[in-house]
Order: structure tokens, then sequence, then C-alpha cells
């Protein structure tokens, strides 16, 4: 008689829940994020395995399966198991979130585990540790250059300098720094007024728009480092448009939303920025202002990565009321058709080779660009698909990373070059980064398109 | 305010797909939301119309001819035989599948070692037809345990096909990891990518032919599992091809499908280039109405819950696997609209005890009056403005029936074309 056939008292279609079942409590007085949440619910179909660029171009990367579910179900049964050293080689695309079609939350898997193994594993005086934490902390070194902005322009593009820090650091010398701009984006805002000044601009017009002088229209801008630092004419953009329609603007106290410092495992540093980012947005979130980012990554951590991370006052909250800005414009207003009726002339009047962020399909934002614009007269806009292109923030500027940053991206470079266009677009301030490192071209953020459409 | 558009699909796979593309081509202004990123990465890439009768009849030479004798509720009953042909046409008319010249199904071996009745296919994986005479080698790769080429050849020759089958185990050249992914190999194919075949680097396309010529003895065509290249296949099997003198096949193979991917590709291309616009990442949960009427619905993100409006809505978001049917202990229900289920009042009668008995949950799904608007227990409309298309509707077995993607496209262009007629 096989196993099959063998009576055994277990009746598969008795309910379960009788007066012997006791419900197992898995994880008593355990408050401490593990691997654990969604873990049952992969049931190893392996798409997201097909959706990680990483896994396309890289032999010795497992995947995102292995990285999530798979080290969870190890770690809990080997007492001894640690976290493969592989999850350093995930970019944090967040490719496999999109992909999971059981909603899986692999991304947060990833974060958790590779800020386990950074915290537990790596050693801190290893020069990857020190180089990846100046990598994430990209802030800290942008507020010293941006005081200086023309010197650390130079500098840090100066050859010899740049081959001691890809011998000494690690940080590859394949790449062009991005340069700082002369006047950061809030040394422009309060020289421009700051919250008052925009008040009164948007209260005019409210009035020449023939809404309510005192309707209640505002919104609170994260701009993030790279708009403050290096691209201000974005935040500048997002401030014009979104007065043109009637909303005040404030500039909260802010700092790095988080994302290098997810990517690279460094949990603490990213807590430390969330503490502040939660607090000043919560508070206004209160008295009914929206939270607006120009940045996807941005607009990711605050939606997502921040609630599945942390437990902070307010964090829920700030999450359900964070908007990336193009998508809040479409929600409450007509951009459609306020797009469909304008004209673009002049320096803007080009063809896009537009590029999505991988962060910006999560959001569900991966084609409102191209939907926006591709009515806009005296432009054109065409997707350049759906490859990642591989930079994924600081990941691309690892010396050992660069290669593999750049196999993941050829698709991207291919098709951009097959566009008829040769001007890229795209939110991601990395991603445009390297649009341009792979082709020349220059890049634009869709800010700055509709600023030309929309603004006299 | 919310985001505006003529037409609303909600769903991404086929059946979403096929109503999204038949609105646009019909001029209405489209949105397709998806949730996650579209599940026709889990299926085939095969077409298959009708393989079996709701009986278990077949394999069916003509499906066209026995969707008549099908029951009244069946969703192919209600779109009609000109309706699934009207669907097959536009489907043929953004792909380059094959099979569209002939009502006949066509037979393919499956990666399991069956034959399977099939309406439409694949370029790919046309030279590997059961009907075509030809002897086969099938080349299953070492670390792929889902292609087991010996046994699936043994298979084949068991179920009587007119031919020779034989089949080897190869490692895919150039020492990659043991458990690589389907795309590592797809990619290395499609750029020609250096592998390292005894110390000198090869590219991938003549390291894979070198590899798999010695086993060939006289069969004119080579079958491998679906893994040929994602964005040039044909350039891959043409490489393959030549370099061994012989017609290169696919195998169709489970999750995840690259022929599923690359269908995936060329109906969200065909939807781009009629207009119309999609976006994925987040579920839709809820909506607004009142009287038996959508005004508009709600995206979930992270907490905010977005409007998106629409005029015209079609429901496509699967059945009990793909999640578009939910149930409980309580019962069977649709999540968003809460449209009606009909389902036994005791949950024990919704299977059977035998693994292939007549199970009703294979069933589960929305009735719908003929404009595939789904009805209420009373047979009421539920809601004038929303029909539903693909796997969520009742009254048919796809995986019984291997009718799974013929449903999808024939009702999901009928929704999507009745949609568009009705906002203009």
């Amino acid at each position: 008689m096989s196993d099959a056939e063998s009576s055994t008292e277990f009746d598969p279609t008795a309910p379960n829940t009788g007066e012997d079942f006791e419900p197992v409590d898995v994880f008593p007085d355990s408050d401490d994020f593990d691997l654990r949440p969604g873990a049952d619910s992969c049931y190893k179909c392996s798409t997201c395995d097909t959706n990680c660029p990483v896994a396309e171009v890289d032999d010795d990367f497992p995947g995102p399966k292995f990285q999530g579910p798979e080290q969870w179900r190890l770690k809990q049964n080997e007492d001894d198991y640690t976290i493969d050293d592989s999850i350093t080689d995930c970019s944090n695309c967040m490719r496999c979130d999109n992909a999971c079609p059981s909603g899986v939350p692999l991304s947060q898997m990833h974060n958790t585990a590779r800020g386990e193994y950074v915290s537990e594993q790596m050693s801190k005086f290893s020069v990857e540790y020190v180089r990846n934490r100046i990598l994430a902390n990209y802030r800290t070194s942008a507020t010293i250059a941006s005081k200086v902005p023309r010197l650390a322009n130079f500098a840090m593009n100066f050859g010899p300098a740049r081959w001691v820090m890809e011998k000494t650091m690690g940080i590859t010398s394949e790449r062009e720094f991005p340069a700082f701009a002369k006047q950061t984006f809030r040394e422009w805002w309060s020289a421009r007024g700051g919250a008052a000044a925009s008040n009164e601009n948007a209260q005019q017009a409210r009035e020449a728009r023939g809404e309510d002088r005192d309707a209640d229209k505002k919104v609170a801008y994260f701009h993030g480092c790279y708009s403050n630092y290096n691209t201000p004419e974005v935040g500048k953009a997002m401030v014009r448009v979104f007065e043109e329609y009637g909303y005040e603007v404030v500039v909260p106290e802010q700092r790095c939303s988080g994302t290098p410092m997810f990517a690279n495992g460094m949990l603490d540093d990213a807590r430390r920025g969330a503490e502040v980012n939660v607090s000043s947005m919560a508070d206004l979130i209160e008295e009914g202002y929206d939270a607006i980012a120009s940045c996807t990554s941005c607009s990711m951590a605050l939606r997502q990565e921040y609630p599945e991370l942390f437990d902070i006052d307010g964090i829920d909250e700030v999450a359900a009321n964070t908007f990336e800005s193009v998508e809040y414009l479409r929600i409450n207003e007509d951009l459609k058709g306020d797009l469909q009726a304008a004209e673009v002339e002049g320096d803007l009047a080009r063809e896009f080779a537009y590029h999505a962020p991988c962060h910006a399909r999560n959001q569900g934002l991966e084609h409102q660009s191209v939907e926006l614009f591709r009515e806009l007269d005296g432009t054109g806009i065409e997707d350049v698909g759906e490859s990642c292109s591989g930079i994924s923030g600081t990941y691309g500027w690892k010396a050992e990373k660069y290669e593999k940053s750049m196999a993941i991206a050829d698709d991207m470079f291919d098709h951009m070059d097959d566009a008829s266009g040769d001007t890229g677009m795209t939110e991601c301030p990395t991603c445009a980064m390297q649009m341009e490192h792979g082709t020349g071209y220059d890049i634009r953020h869709p800010l700055e398109l509709l600023e030309a459409a929309l603004v006299e | 305010m919310a985001i505006e558009s003529e037409v609303l699909v909600i769903g991404g796979g086929l059946a979403g797909l096929s109503s999204a593309l038949a609105a646009a081509r019909a001029g209405a202004d489209v949105r397709l939301l998806s949730y996650k990123q579209s599940t026709l990465q889990n299926a085939s890439g095969l077409v298959d119309l009708l393989g079996y009768t709701h009986e278990g009849d077949g394999p069916l030479t003509d499906p066209y001819d026995a969707i008549p004798d099908l029951p009244e509720e069946h969703p192919y009953r209600t779109v009609g035989v000109d309706g699934v042909r009207e669907a097959m046409a536009m489907f043929d008319d953004v792909t380059d599948y094959r099979g569209g010249h002939t009502d006949t199904n066509a037979l393919l071996p499956t990666h399991g070692g069956t034959v399977k009745p099939t309406a439409r296919y694949p370029k790919g994986a046309a030279a590997g037809l059961a009907s075509d005479d030809r002897d086969v080698l099938l080349v299953g790769l070492g670390s792929m345990v889902d292609f087991d080429a010996p046994h699936v050849a043994a298979h084949l020759e068991a179920a009587g096909v007119p031919f020779d089958a034989r089949g080897v185990t190869i490692e895919f050249p150039g020492d990659l990891r043991a458990d690589a992914k389907v795309t590592r190999y797809a990619k290395l194919l499609d750029t020609n990518g250096e592998v390292a075949v005894d110390g000198r680097m090869v590219g991938a396309r003549d390291a894979l032919a070198d590899t798999i010529e010695p086993h060939l003895d006289g069969e004119e065509r080579v079958g491998l599992p679906a893994i040929l290249g994602d964005d040039h296949p044909g350039a891959v099997r043409a490489a393959l091809g030549d370099h061994l003198g012989v017609d290169v096949f696919e195998v169709p193979m489970g999750p995840p499908s690259l022929p599923g991917l690359r269908l995936e590709d060329t109906l969200f291309e065909a939807l781009d280039e009629a207009g119309g616009n999609f976006e994925t990442g987040n579920p839709v949960v809820d909506y607004a109405g009142e009287d038996g009427h959508i005004e508009e619905v709600y995206i979930e993100k992270t907490g905010a819950k977005i409007p998106v409006s629409g005029d015209q809505y079609v429901l496509a978001t699967g059945g009990l696997v793909g999640k578009g049917v939910e149930s409980d202990r309580e019962g069977v229900y649709e999540p968003i609209f809460d449209c009606h289920v009909p389902h036994a009042e005791d949950r024990y009668d919704w299977f059977d005890l035998e693994v292939f008995g007549d199970h009703q949950f294979a069933r589960f799904g929305l009735p719908t009056d003929e404009q595939l608007r789904p009805l209420t227990a009373d047979d009421d409309v539920e809601f004038d403005n929303l029909r539903a298309a693909g796997s969520i509707l009742g009254g048919y077995d796809f995986a019984a029936e291997k009718s799974g993607s013929g449903v999808s496209i024939a009702t999901g262009h009928a929704a999507g074309t009745t949609a568009a007629q009705e906002v203009q």
C-alpha cells in the first residue's frame, strides 16, 4: 500500500477550526522587522526573476526570488544562515515588486536583508563600506560642494583625482560627476521671497483663472537633493507650474529621501532622514497640504519604502498624501486638456526620447509623460521602451558595477539611438545621468516642458 | 477632478489588452489599468480557441464548428461565431502569429510531451508542428528541469506522432550558473554575447550550435525550450538553423514564459500605436456610482485613493487565479464592484474529491447579458456601463476546454468594441 492510500484520521474536507484548533503565534512579542512579510504568498513562479535587469546580464546574481522569500526560508530553518553577499548586487530598481502576480513585497524584503547584511556582516572599516556610505550620503558631499560649486565641479572631474578615487575607493572614473549649480534651489527660493511670495503668486493666479482667490490649494515640495544642488531648474519649473495653477508652494525642512541609503543597506542613515522628512511633512499634511516630489525615487520612498521599513508617527498619513508632481496635476487639474490647447516654441520645441524610470512604474507613472506630451504642438515624444537604465542611483558609480550597469543600459541606448529625437527626457536624475553618459544627449525633466508649454 | 478617459479597462491580461485594443482601434479614448505587469508572462504564448468540448470530446479539428453546440451560458455563445472570427482577425492583424490561414486547430508539442490543439502559434513554434512528418531532435538544457528532452521525446512517440523524436540533454555553453534565469539565456542569444568555450570566447549563438551539432543524426528539425531570444527571436533561430542546416523551433514553456512576454510586448505596442494609454503598479479597489451607473473607480497607492473615470468600463481582472474573483469561507465574490458570482451555498460543494472531477470552482465567474454586462442574482444588469471579459466570466472551464486565450480575445474584443460604440 502506498503512502497515498494509507488511512489516517485526517479528513481533508473537514474544517480545521474545531475545538482542538489553536492558532499558532509565529513570532511572539516580535516587533523587529524580518524577511517574513508576504513570504508565504510566493509560489515560486519566477516572474520576478525574468524582470530583474541584473539577473539578465549577470551570471552570478541569483535573482529577486532568492534574495527575498528563499533567503527567508533558509534563515528560518538554519540557525547559522547568514544573508548571502549577493544581496549587494541588487540595485533596488524594485521591478520585482511590479512583476509579482501574488503581491509579495519583494523590495521590502531586499531592503531588510541588505540592511541586516550591512549592519551584521560587513566590516565598517572596509573600503567598500566607506565608499558606499559616502555615495549613499550624497547630500552631505553635495552640501559641501555646493558652497564652492566651481571648485567642486573642477575637482570632482579632475582626471588624476578621479584615478585616485577609483583606485582607493572604487568609484568608477568612467563617469562625469554631475555639475553643481551656482545657486541651489533653496537659495533661489529664499531669494525669491519663500512661501510668502508663493502665496501671493498663487492668489493672483487663482484670480486670473477665475477661481476663488482664497481657495485652499497648497502643496509642500519635496525637492530632494538633486534638484536642490544640481538641477534647480527642475525645482523652479515645479514651483512656476504649480503657481500657475493657483497652488501655494511651501518648501519645508528636509533631508535625503533615503533611496541611496536603502540601496546600500544603510537603514540607520535612512531612518534619520526619514524622521526629519516625515515630521516636517506630517505637520503640513495636517494643515491641509499635499506632499509633492519631482523625483520619482523620492516619491517612491515617501509613499512605499517609508511605511514598509520604518515606524514613525505620521508615516502612513505622509505616504497617503504624497504624489509625484505631474501626477498630482493630472488628478486635480485638466492638464491633458490644457496641453492639447498649448504650443511650445523656442528651446524646448524638440523631439524627446523618453525613458520611464523603474521607480515610476510601481507608481503607475510609466506612460504619463508620453500620454500628456504626444498631443502637445511643437514637440514630439517617443517612449524608448521598458528597459532599465542600469545606473540605479549609486549602483553604476561603483567601479565593480560599472560594466554591469552599462550592459543593462544597452537596450535603452539602442532605443534612444533609434528614436527620432536627440534630446532625452526622464523624471529620474540618475537615469538622466546614464542617458547622457551613454548617448551624449541633453536630458530634460517633464516639468521643464510643462513650464515651457503652460507658463507665460 | 479625476483622470478621465472614454473607455476604462481594468486588467492587463489578454482580455484587457484585447478590449483596450478593440476600443482604441474603434476610435475611443482608452485607458488600461493593470495592477501588476501583465500575466501574459505566465502564459505559453499559444492561442487556443477550443481544443475540447465542454463534455471532453476532442481534440477538435475545427473549433468554430463546435461553438454553436456549446451550452448557452458559454461566453462563445454570447459573442457568437462571427464575434470570435472578428476578434481573431484583430489578433492576426497586430501579431505575426501563424495558424490564421485555416479554421482548423494545429497540433503542437508541449514541454510535457503531450500534443495540444491550438488555433494560433508564434512563428518560432511553427517548425515544431506535430502534423509535420520530419524527424525531430529535441534539445534540453541540464539546468532546465522542466524540459526533460529524452522524456518529452518518448512521450511524443507514445502519443503517436508521425515522425521519430529523439531527445538529448546538453549544458548551455559558457558555464552559466546552474539556475540561470531564462532571460539570461535570451539576452545572451539576442546580443550574441560571448561565452567561454575551452578557454576562448565565442558568440553564444555559435557556441550553442556547436554544442548541439554532434548530437544531430539526420534530423531535419531541432526543438529547444523557449529561450531563443527576447527582442530578436527570429534572428537567433535563423542563426542556429543556418549553422546546423536544419529548421529550429521553440517548445513553449511554463512560466516565466518568453513567448508570453513577447506577446505582451507586441500587444502593448499595438495598443500604444492605436493611441491607447496604460499604467501598471496599483490595484483598482473601489468605485463610486449609483443607480446602476459607475461614475469613477479608485486606484489604491499606499493608502491614497486616486480617482480615475471613464464613460464605459470593461472589467478584465481574471478568474480565481488572477484574483478577479475571490473567495473566503463565507462565499465567492468579485472584489471591485461586488458583482454577483453564482456559487453553491455550502462551500464543500465548490469542489469535487476526485482530482479530475467536476469542480465547480473551475467555472466560477460572472453571468452576463448578451452585451457582456454582468447580471445580478435576479438577472438584472448590475451597471449599465460595465462589461466583463476574459476569465472573470462564468459558464466555461478554460482548463478542460483549452479555450482560455480564445475566450479572452473574443470577449475582450466584443466588450471593447461595444464600449467604444457607446461613447461615440
